[in-house]
């Protein structure tokens, strides 16, 4: 048991050294949020008591964009060179690669959205600073980070997996990135925790869901 | 003069036993019934054409593939019950080098040591590069060493957990004349007599050179095996011919 | 020869013409007719309900036979799931489409973004999805295994949707079924409905199922023909 979970940070370490070295591509993810937000805010003109209303929207739907550029890196990575092959060829079960990525990814979208927060909440003059927001962002990547990095290892078996990775990862996130907008609106109306209940627990029951049920079918989705 | 209880014993020796093994993808028979045995310390070189089966077949040793019927044991060790066990005994080094761009040659190797957890590794990971000629490149990232370079590390990753069953898959692919003639006199280096090796290639002079034993493969079955004492290279090439249709 | 999951049978779809042709005298003849209130409204609710309970049928079968392909590795769950998704995804779109008509008449409006019906077009997107993995593989094999993959991962919709009306608050009309609203007249069609339709998603699916059967031994004679004459 131990030794598994040494393994998953062994993987972990791994990436976040790779990531580390490759500023560009982190400050790429960065940037791309940072357009989505800048585009969305043409799109709708916010202003007022609207910015509340549209603002959560174009939060998340930055945040699930840079989601999804980083989870087709992260198995593009052990594409180059073959990797993945090494790491299927090491005596470990097959989860534990899943783990192990999807910890990495999921420490790499915590600091963009550290970044991205205070950036959003200057720009449209909105308080984020909250621990209700911190819990719903959590609860909220976790589950995008489950479904992107199963679907991402899909992806990168297929032929044009950038257009495949989208196409997949939407319409099974939808729950939680539909979740994520509510309950953000809802903190920003200044409502209590109690009434948030029911799209947390959807966003809870979901991760469970995802991060269970993807290390359980992995191994089929990284078979030769 | 062999006696019967000598065979038996020898029998048990066989560290990879194949026993009619067949792959199918769908309905496409890549595989066809494939039986070979092999002893410590012998080096077998498998040759055929394009599609003929090679690279599926060292697959399913490494483990990557499963087979579709018939039996793997290596190192006395069934592979459907044991795979993790296997996994520690087997060491790959393919065209692909399986190391991470980003990472310095010293932390590729300590990654790969910790996933098999190699006692000693500080040591192993030295004792490595000074084997394969990288000490002085140790700190310096993969993607800045030349491809002969990141091939010499490649063998390096496959011996960290010091196999005893090494299975190249066509490992000189892209490397010139002087980095191929590096890679043999280091497999010989890693005392290849100890170490029970398979290598998959298309250049029939190598494969002689290097290996004892020979097989080639013609549309996923074993068309020609046998050992490469008495044979030079025109016979061998005469062979060829004959098992694959090769220059038809 | 390979054994056959499904042999096409010529009863299965007399069955369900007369089931259909039933229902239909059921729907609009037997069941009086409430003055006031669009004939739309009433009648289309015979037919979005059944294909609503039936696409969510059609996503649990795909569930379980991609579960079963994966642990068996055996090729008829796979035809089963992908020919079971086929029939889902027209039901969806079915629903989707009744499910418009009825709110324009009692609405007026074709599309609302409630809970429900959001759900609804998710689930429609992802078992299109779902139909376009596999053709992204480049082997079969592998293309089978994704669309598994994704046919299990896929299904968290499917309860989500279901539950969506008790759930949240939505537009979408309340489960009057379950809350013996209807008249008997009326839950007697309904049920005919149910079972009608039930029959014809049998039969839709079998018809499939047998296709791609026939489909696949088309393919294996002819890989092996080409093997044999290369």
């Amino acid at each position: 048991m131990s030794k598994s979970i040494g393994k998953i940070l062994v993987i972990l370490r791994k990436d976040l050294i790779s990531e580390a070295r490759t500023r560009d591509v982190a400050a790429s993810v960065l940037i791309f949020a940072l357009l989505v937000i800048v585009i969305f805010n043409f799109a709708f003109e916010p202003g007022g008591e609207t910015t509340k209303l549209v603002a959560p929207g174009i939060l998340w739907v930055a945040i699930t964009f840079a989601g999804v550029l980083s989870f087709n890196r992260s198995f593009v990575l052990e594409k180059e060179n073959g990797c993945l092959e090494g790491l299927k060829l090491c005596p470990i079960n097959k989860e534990i690669i899943y783990l192990g990525k999807m910890l990495g990814s999921l420490l790499f979208l915590l600091i963009v959205e550290i970044i991205i927060f205070p950036i959003f909440s200057v720009l449209f003059n909105l308080p984020l600073f909250m621990p209700k927001v911190a819990l719903i962002a959590v609860l909220a990547t976790v589950g995008l980070v489950s479904v992107g990095i199963l679907f991402s290892a899909l992806s990168v078996h297929t032929k044009a997996r950038e257009i495949l990775l989208p196409i997949l990862f939407f319409p099974v996130c939808a729950p939680v990135i539909i979740a994520a907008v509510e309950a953000t609106g809802m903190v920003l109306q200044g409502e209590a925790l109690g009434s948030l209940s029911s799209w947390l627990q959807i966003m809870a029951v979901f991760d469970v869901v995802f991060v269970v049920v993807s290390v359980l079918i992995f191994e089929f989705v990284i078979e030769e | 003069m062999v006696d019967k209880e000598d065979r038996v014993t020898r029998n048990n020796d066989f560290t990879i036993e194949v026993h009619g093994v067949t792959k199918s993808f769908g309905y496409h028979l890549v595989l066809r019934g494939i039986d070979l045995q092999l002893k410590r310390g012998e080096f077998l070189a498998i040759f055929g054409r394009n599609g003929a089966g090679k690279t599926t077949f060292l697959k399913v040793l490494a483990t990557l593939l499963k087979p579709s019927s018939g039996s793997v044991r290596l190192a006395g060790l069934d592979l459907n019950d044991n795979s993790m066990e296997i996994q520690r005994k087997i060491g790959v080094v393919s065209h692909q080098t399986f190391l991470y761009d980003e990472l310095t040659a010293y932390e590729n190797l300590r990654f790969y040591g910790r996933m098999y957890d190699v006692p000693d590794l500080e040591e192993r990971i030295h004792e490595l590069l000074a084997k394969v000629g990288l000490t002085s490149r140790i700190h310096d990232r993969v993607r800045t060493l030349s491809r002969g370079m990141q091939q010499r590390l490649a063998i390096a990753r496959a011996m960290v957990h010091d196999p005893s069953i090494l299975l190249l898959d066509e490992p000189e692919t892209g490397l010139d004349q002087y980095a191929s003639a590096m890679l043999r006199e280091l497999l010989v280096t890693f005392d290849a007599e100890e170490r029970t090796v398979v290598m998959t290639t298309h250049s029939l002079e190598r494969g002689l050179q290097m290996g004892n034993r020979t097989v080639i493969l013609s549309k996923g079955r074993i068309a020609y095996e046998g050992s490469n004492k008495d044979l030079n290279l025109t016979e061998l090439q005469e062979i060829y011919r004959r098992y694959t249709g090769a220059g038809q | 020869m390979k054994e056959r999951i499904a042999q096409r049978s010529n009863i299965l779809p007399g069955i369900s013409f007369v089931m259909m042709m039933v229902a239909l005298y059921l729907v609009f003849i037997y069941v009086p007719t409430a003055q006031g209130m669009g004939i739309m409204v009433q009648k289309v609710f015979y037919f979005h309900v059944p294909l609503a309970w039936l696409s969510y049928l059609a996503f649990t079968i795909v569930l379980v036979c991609s579960g079963l392909y994966l642990w068996r590795r055996e090729a008829k769950w796979d035809i089963i799931a992908r020919s079971s998704a086929e029939v889902g995804v027209v039901f969806t779109a079915l629903v989707l489409i009744t499910g418009s008509i009825w709110a324009k008449s009692a609405w007026g409006y074709w599309w609302t973004w409630d809970a429900r019906l959001t759900s609804t077009l998710v689930l429609w997107l992802i078992y299109v999805a779902y139909l376009m993995v596999r053709s992204f593989a480049v082997e079969e094999d592998r293309g089978a295994r994704f669309a598994a993959v994704f046919g299990i991962a896929g299904f968290f919709s499917v309860p989500l949707s279901a539950l969506a009306i008790t759930l949240w608050r939505t537009q979408h009309p309340p489960p009057v079924i379950f809350e013996g609203g209807l008249a008997p007249e009326m839950l007697f069609a309904m049920l005919f409905c149910v079972v009608t339709f039930t029959a014809l998603y049998i039969q839709l699916l079998t018809q499939r199922i047998s296709l791609r059967q026939i489909e696949t031994e088309i393919d294996q004679i002819s890989q092996n023909l080409s093997y044999q004459g290369g």
